[in-house]
């Protein structure tokens, strides 16, 4: 992408604190459309607070983010898709409602504002685009499952169509691969991967992996604190120590390679 | 010699096991109603089975010799019409405003104080009140059992909708949802299954309020047909309405067990099936 379009994301001198406690502070960056931002950092040091922030959970207490050169919205919206590490998909729904119900949320007929449900042709292209997408994650077999029927990866999947469905603009995940096998983790990353480059997703995803966030990001940012009060730690907060751009594709070893050899202490 | 804790009866083993008390309780009480009987023959605490036999005849299926009635059929009826309206109400209002608690703080902040102060109300002690403003028709025994069960309804459907991860209420949000919608297609369902269990659990406290209030004031109901044989020292027709009794609440809430497997196969599939 050329930097001379417009971000999607700005974010300018954010701020978080909760009280006395200083969470995040002086965060300034804008990111651009189809950006994949791996985001990692030592724990409690604010990724999840980052998170909600983009997501509308929680307010900043100095600053702004915009979307598209407007304010967020202050409460969750569908600009913003999320998939967070579990309980994100609907236990007492089969993978197929629960893929449909974005839709089913239209507000463009009665029934669904009335009881959140389509009915007649509007249902059956609702149940259409829906399959379409559990295809696409490879859940079409599973469409009549319920999510206690489906494996932890085969959920995280379910999630991430669920979200698609509503078309983001920003996909925000929160250690979506954290609680998976390693090798159900492989086949999670091709597929994050693939819908990533074919949708021209604009990613932000919080990982603990640091080869996850170098393999599958396009850009990676390191949350930490620079100042540090021994006697109060809670005086001041982590921002982005590091923003790195990174070819995407390559493993995580050649990247870290390349930047040992740059000599960037990232872990 | 394996340990105590990890021995298990085999499958007629628990069942027999099962069966063990009770038939040693039917063996004492044969026993003792029969050596009561051999020194009293017209002794009432402990009748015969032949009495209980006869009892169950009389109340049961011979029309009654004053009204001409079914006795114990018109009893289960009027007590089961109370018993079903107490807790349907109490179900209803339990799950509108455990619902609505649980959802919005604007309607939590006024009704939640309310609604804890209620449930230390013990209810009999406005049972007094309710007949002075109800009458003693069939209102005052419904709003009993009301009064009894549906606070503790309220505050258990409240603290499972607090329950419900927020990351769901969240994803709803980013689905578009709008806070009704939400309710109805992401609250209400995962709800109602634990609407049923809260019910079960209130089914016996309905059942106490529902015999208090015939014993004091009726003309027809389970409890009112055992306070009032009471006084022959009728054990034998006391004992049978008990045993009826204690069957018609099992009954309902082996049905609402069914009801809610059948329904909300989901809820029940999760955590190896440990909802019974
Ligand atoms: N609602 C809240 N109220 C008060 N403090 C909070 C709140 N949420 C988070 N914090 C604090 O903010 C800090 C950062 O928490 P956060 O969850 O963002 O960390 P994290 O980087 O996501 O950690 P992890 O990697 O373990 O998930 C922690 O010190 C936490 O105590
Ligand atoms: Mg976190």
């Amino acid at each position: 992408m050329t930097k001379s379009e417009k971000p999607i994301i700005q974010i300018k001198n954010l701020w978080k604190e909760y009280g006395d406690n200083v969470v995040l502070e002086r965060i300034n960056l804008d990111v651009y459309e189809g950006e994949f931002v791996s985001i990692v950092g030592a724990s409690g040091c604010g990724k999840t607070t980052f998170l909600n922030l983009m997501l509308g959970t929680e307010q900043p207490s100095r600053g702004s983010i915009l979307l598209d050169e407007a304010p967020l919205d202050p409460e969750p919206s569908t600009e913003r898709g999320i998939v967070f590490q579990k309980y994100s998909v609907f236990p007492h729904m089969t993978a197929l409602e629960n893929v449909m119900l974005g839709e089913e949320f239209s507000k463009t007929s009665m029934s669904s504002v009335a009881m959140g449900r389509l009915i007649g042709r509007a249902k059956e292209d609702a149940r259409e685009n829906a399959m379409a997408i559990l295809e696409q994650v490879g859940l079409s077999q599973a469409a009549n499952k319920y999510p206690s029927e489906l494996s932890g990866g085969m959920q995280q999947r379910l999630a991430i169509a669920q979200a698609l469905i509503k078309k983001p603009r920003i996909l925000l995940l929160d250690e979506p691969f954290g609680a998976l096998d390693p090798g159900i983790r492989k086949d999670m990353h091709q597929l994050i991967g693939q819908l990533w480059q074919e949708q021209k997703l604009t990613v932000f995803m919080i990982t603990h992996d640091l080869s996850e966030g170098f393999l599958l990001g396009s850009r990676l940012w390191v949350f930490d604190k620079t100042r540090q009060d021994s006697h109060a730690p809670e005086r001041f907060g982590a921002h982005i120590t590091f923003d790195i751009p990174l070819s995407t594709g390559k493993s995580g070893e050649e990247e870290l390679e390349r930047l040992k050899a740059t000599e960037l202490d990232v872990a | 010699m394996t340990r105590i804790i990890n021995r298990q009866p085999s499958r007629y083993g628990r069942l027999a096991l099962g069966f063990l008390p009770f038939v040693i309780l039917l063996l004492v009480y044969i026993v003792a109603s029969d050596a009561r009987l051999a020194e009293n023959s017209a002794d009432k605490l402990l009748p015969s089975f032949q009495s209980f036999a006869d009892a169950v005849v009389r109340m049961g299926f011979e029309p009654s010799k004053r009204t001409g009635e079914y006795l114990l059929l018109n009893d289960t009826l009027s007590s089961l019409q109370r018993l079903m309206m107490g807790v349907g109400l109490s179900a209803f209002i339990g799950l509108v405003i455990g619902v609505g608690n649980g959802m919005v703080p604007y309607m939590r902040s006024p009704l939640s104080p309310l609604v804890t102060a209620i449930s230390l109300i013990p209810p009999m002690a406005i049972l007094p009140i309710l007949f002075i403003i109800f009458g003693l028709g069939e209102l005052s025994k419904v709003v009993l059992i009301v009064i009894g069960i549906c606070p503790i309804i309220i505050r258990d459907i409240q603290l499972r909708t607090d329950d419900l991860p927020p990351e769901q209420l969240i994803k709803a949000q980013t689905l578009g949802g709008s806070s009704w919608q939400i309710i109805v297609r992401v609250v209400l369902p995962q709800i109602m299954p634990r609407l049923i269990e809260a019910v079960r659990l209130t089914l016996g406290s309905a059942w106490l309020f529902l015999i208090a209030a015939e014993a004091i004031a009726a003309t027809d109901g389970l409890g009112y047909r055992i306070f009032l044989v009471r006084r022959y020292m009728a054990m034998d027709v006391i004992l049978p309405y008990v045993l009826w009794i204690t069957t018609l609440a099992f009954a309902m809430d082996w049905s609402l067990k069914r009801v809610s497997i059948l329904l909300f196969p989901w809820y029940h599939g999760t955590q190896g099936g440990g909802h019974d």
